[in-house]
């Protein structure tokens, strides 16, 4: 664990002491993220990749040396040996303590990520061909989310939109995700149609979104902001045109928009119920008339 | 009576007549060499029309924006260019290599089942026939990936049975080639060659032959359980009928797992036939290249759900598939190390075969430690279906697995043509190649780490700088294979002309170097003795 720390804090100093190159890093690397699971894995995959350099630089540097100094070209007579069963033990039990340095952690990781027990709030996304229902479970409000209109038009055969002329393009939805700061935010995902898959990689998971099964992740996110990511499985045709948007606002606002929604669902749907009433009624008295003669 | 001595008298005179005239030789053809140069042949082929389908892809997304082709069109192109590539393009190069050389190098006559040998080529031209005709069916082509997942497959059009019976038809010529690889090579070595004497690239074969034996008919089985779910109504992959969709991609993974070593242990083999000779000194640790090739194939089979960490399979899974998963780096890398001890204190040049292999060996480690990382499941919850995915499997399948064959293909083609290759031309194909297939693959560690889904026909701007390279990469890797094509007509036409040897000090290396070159029709009448 400690190692892991290490490499994150190694790797967030990389990132902070370079600011004009922030955004180069940011499109060379993994995102850090804005939860708690997302900077572990961030950290895991720093430590991992410098491991994997340090290992490259010794192989590549014998291979290099070998390369440089043992050519016929410079008179080099080769050796005989063909076998050293020290150096072979030596280069197999070293890799297996070294794999075993990376599993200690990355279970540890594993197993955090697979608890979402303690959760605050309970969203299901249900991903369709080619959009996002989120259902907010047990408060009655429930939305599709689909490709802003700016971005479907550019992304049009021969649209004659510059894609850089459009913010946020083809990362941009209608109605985002909407979640509050510094909760514990389970997700339930599952599908209508094909198989999708729901990822933010600032929250630093994604995960499969299959017809008939239900799956469980987990986020809390601590900064307020908006995330974007996309549709992680090929879906169809349009699998590059379903973003997923999510808005973590402060509870306070939080709560008040959901009350927005739920008031504003409240009035949608009241009007309806009122004319669904009255056409029953109506039907009613044709039904007694009609027994009277 | 003497009907039968007549026979008899006659078989006696039979050697030594060499190939029909005509088409008629290539069609009927039972001779290994024959076969073998068609299997090659046919695989430089469907390597450029899966590149022109690359080129396609990476046209598209040169620049952001939608320029070329239909979003659908796009998924058609990944998928077929993959299934083109991965069974028309890899494999069968491999086995067309395997053709030619192992029973060179195991002292063979031919090939054990030759007849068969015949019938398992032509069914894969039908096969690949079936599959490019599928793209002009109503509904287009398949476009649900090469790995098929269930229900979206089940939404393609009238390509679909075209598709999976080109699929059975590969599967049955690859299993038809395998049983005649392991034939061959436990009925017919040579008097004196005991399995731990066999040439690396007949062993890598072997094992290999067995992997396709074992999943192959698993393949199969799953392609014809979607296309009774499609036809029969069935309800193996739908879970409104009692199925499961991840059920397809356990049984698919299950075969697919042992398939990417299908396409990488041969390349090992090829390697590790090159790097002796050019260092000029026997390969480092020969029995432990022999464990660890067992070792990697039975790992393979143990593996599988690592492609699809994704799909919530319980945490002891995870676990399991994780620590299985980074297990495989132990014996892939006593093979790198073996590869390095052997270049150490020889006396190296740098023929074309050998720059190729020592391409392979920076390359695909490179892969290997892409794979490694992303062997670390709860990374790979970021990784996956990104383009550090997509970067991990072209390093280890183009510069790992196209790469060796190249070398094999440079290192053995004096031998099949009598004549040395243009090795001006052939080194500058080695270097274009090399630097753009960098430029073109690299780049996708970026995308990927930063966000960048696979298999999308266009993304955001934020994506577009590395895009752009890796898009000119790939129209520079393309084009530098023209050249392959070029040095290869020339060199079948005409050139210097090699030794039996062909390189200096090989005959120690191979039965191959003894025979000589080209290599006549039929070789081997007497079996060698190998001391």
């Amino acid at each position: 664990m400690k190692m892991v720390k290490r490499a994150f804090v190694a790797g967030m100093a990389l990132v902070g002491a370079s600011s004009p190159a922030m955004a180069a890093w940011s499109d060379l690397n993994l995102r850090v993220g804005v939860t708690e699971l997302s900077r572990e894995i961030y950290g895991l995959h720093m430590l991992i990749l410098w491991i994997c350099v340090a290992i490259a630089v010794a192989v590549f540097g014998v291979m290099i040396y070998s390369i440089a100094t043992f050519r016929k070209s410079k008179g080099a007579v080769p050796a005989t040996f063909d076998h050293n069963t020290k150096a072979e033990i030596i280069w197999t039990v070293i890799p297996v303590v070294i794999l075993v340095a990376m599993a200690v952690p990355a279970a540890r990781t594993l197993v955090k990520i697979d608890d979402t027990r303690g959760s605050e709030l309970t969203v299901k996304v249900t991903g369709y061909q080619w959009k996002w229902q989120y259902e907010y479970v047990g408060e009655g409000v429930s939305f599709f989310s689909s490709l802003a209109r700016t971005s479907d038009e550019a992304r049009q055969l021969d649209s004659g939109i510059a894609p850089a002329s459009v913010e946020n393009y083809l990362l941009e939805v209608d109605n985002p995700l909407v979640v509050p700061q510094g909760r514990k935010v389970r997700v339930l995902i599952t599908a209508n149609d094909v198989i999708h898959a729901w990822w933010v990689p600032d929250f630093g998971m994604k995960k499969d979104a299959i017809p008939g099964f239900i799956n469980e992740m987990w986020f809390r996110a601590d900064e307020p902001g908006v995330y974007r990511g996309q549709c992680a499985e090929l879906c169809g045709r349009d699998h590059g045109f379903m973003p997923v948007v999510v808005e973590v606002l402060p509870q306070d606002e939080f709560d008040a928009w959901l009350a927005a929604q739920q008031a504003a669902r409240q009035a949608a749907s009241a009007p309806a119920a009122q004319t669904a009433a009255a056409t029953n009624v109506e039907n009613v008295a044709a039904l007694r008339v009609a027994n009277a003669e | 009576m003497s009907a039968t001595q007549t026979q008899a008298q006659a078989h006696e005179h039979h050697d030594d007549h060499g190939p029909a005239k005509g088409l008629k030789r290539w069609l009927t053809t039972t001779n290994h060499k024959d076969i073998g140069t068609m299997y090659l042949v046919f695989s430089l082929l469907m390597f450029f029309i899966g590149g022109g389908m690359a080129l396609v892809i990476r046209a598209e997304l040169f620049v952001p924006g939608m320029q070329l082709v239909d979003p659908g069109f796009f998924n058609t192109m990944t998928t077929v260019h993959a299934l083109i590539m991965v069974f028309g393009a890899v494999m069968p190069a491999t086995v067309g290599l395997a053709n030619w050389m192992i029973p060179l190098q195991v002292g063979a006559p031919d090939m054990a089942l030759p007849r068969m040998n015949n019938f398992s080529f032509w069914l894969l031209v039908a096969a690949f026939s079936l599959l490019i005709l599928s793209l002009f069916m109503p509904g287009g082509g398949p476009a649900a990936g090469w790995t098929l997942y269930p229900p979206l497959v089940l939404q393609t059009g009238d390509a679909l049975p075209l598709a999976i019976f080109a699929i059975h038809l590969a599967g049955a010529s690859s299993i038809m080639g395998a049983i005649n690889i392991i034939v061959t090579i436990m009925n017919m070595r040579a008097p004196g060659m005991t399995l731990l004497k066999m040439p690396l690239f007949v062993w890598t074969w072997l094992i290999t032959a067995y992997l396709l034996i074992a999943v192959m008919p698993v393949f199969a089985g799953a392609v014809t359980m979607l296309l009774t779910d499609h036809f029969f109504h069935t309800t193996f992959f739908a879970a409104a009928g009692g199925g499961d969709p991840v059920l397809y991609q356990h049984i698919f993974w299950f075969f697919g797992h042992p398939e990417v070593y299908i396409m990488i242990l041969p390349a090992f083999g090829i390697v590790s036939e090159i790097i002796p000779t050019f260092s000029r000194k026997p390969l480092f640790g020969y029995d432990a290249m022999v464990y660890a090739t067992a070792s990697i194939a039975f790992l393979s089979f143990i593996v599988w759900a690592h492609h699809m960490f994704t799909v919530g399979m319980p945490l002891a899974g995870t676990m399991f598939f994780m620590l299985s998963t980074m297990l495989i780096a132990v014996p892939t890398g006593v093979k790198v190390f073996n590869w390095t001890a052997t270049m150490w204190r020889g006396s190296l040049s740098f023929e074309t075969p050998m720059l190729f292999s020592l391409a392979f060996l920076f390359l695909f480690t490179i892969g290997g430690f892409s794979g490694l990382m992303m062997a670390i499941a709860p990374v790979d919850f970021q990784y996956h279906d990104t383009y550090f995915i997509v970067a991990h499997f072209h390093y280890v399948l183009v510069p790992g697995a196209v790469f060796a064959i190249m070398a094999g293909v440079y290192y053995w083609m004096p031998k099949w043509t009598g004549h040395m290759y243009d090795v001006k031309l052939s080194k500058i194909h080695f270097w274009m190649s090399a630097i753009f297939v960098n430029v073109l693959f690299f780049p996708q560690h970026f995308l990927g780490l930063a966000g960048m889904p696979r298999r999308i026909p266009d993304y955001s701007t934020q994506f577009a700088d590395w895009n752009m390279v890796s898009s000119i990469g790939a129209f520079g890797f393309g084009l530098s294979q023209l050249l392959f094509v070029y040095v290869i007509w020339k060199c079948a036409k005409g050139g210097e002309r090699v030794s039996a040897e062909v390189w200096d000090g090989a005959r120690v290396h191979g039965l191959e170097w003894t025979v000589p070159s080209p290599a006549p029709y039929h070789t081997f009448d007497e079996a060698p003795v190998v001391k």
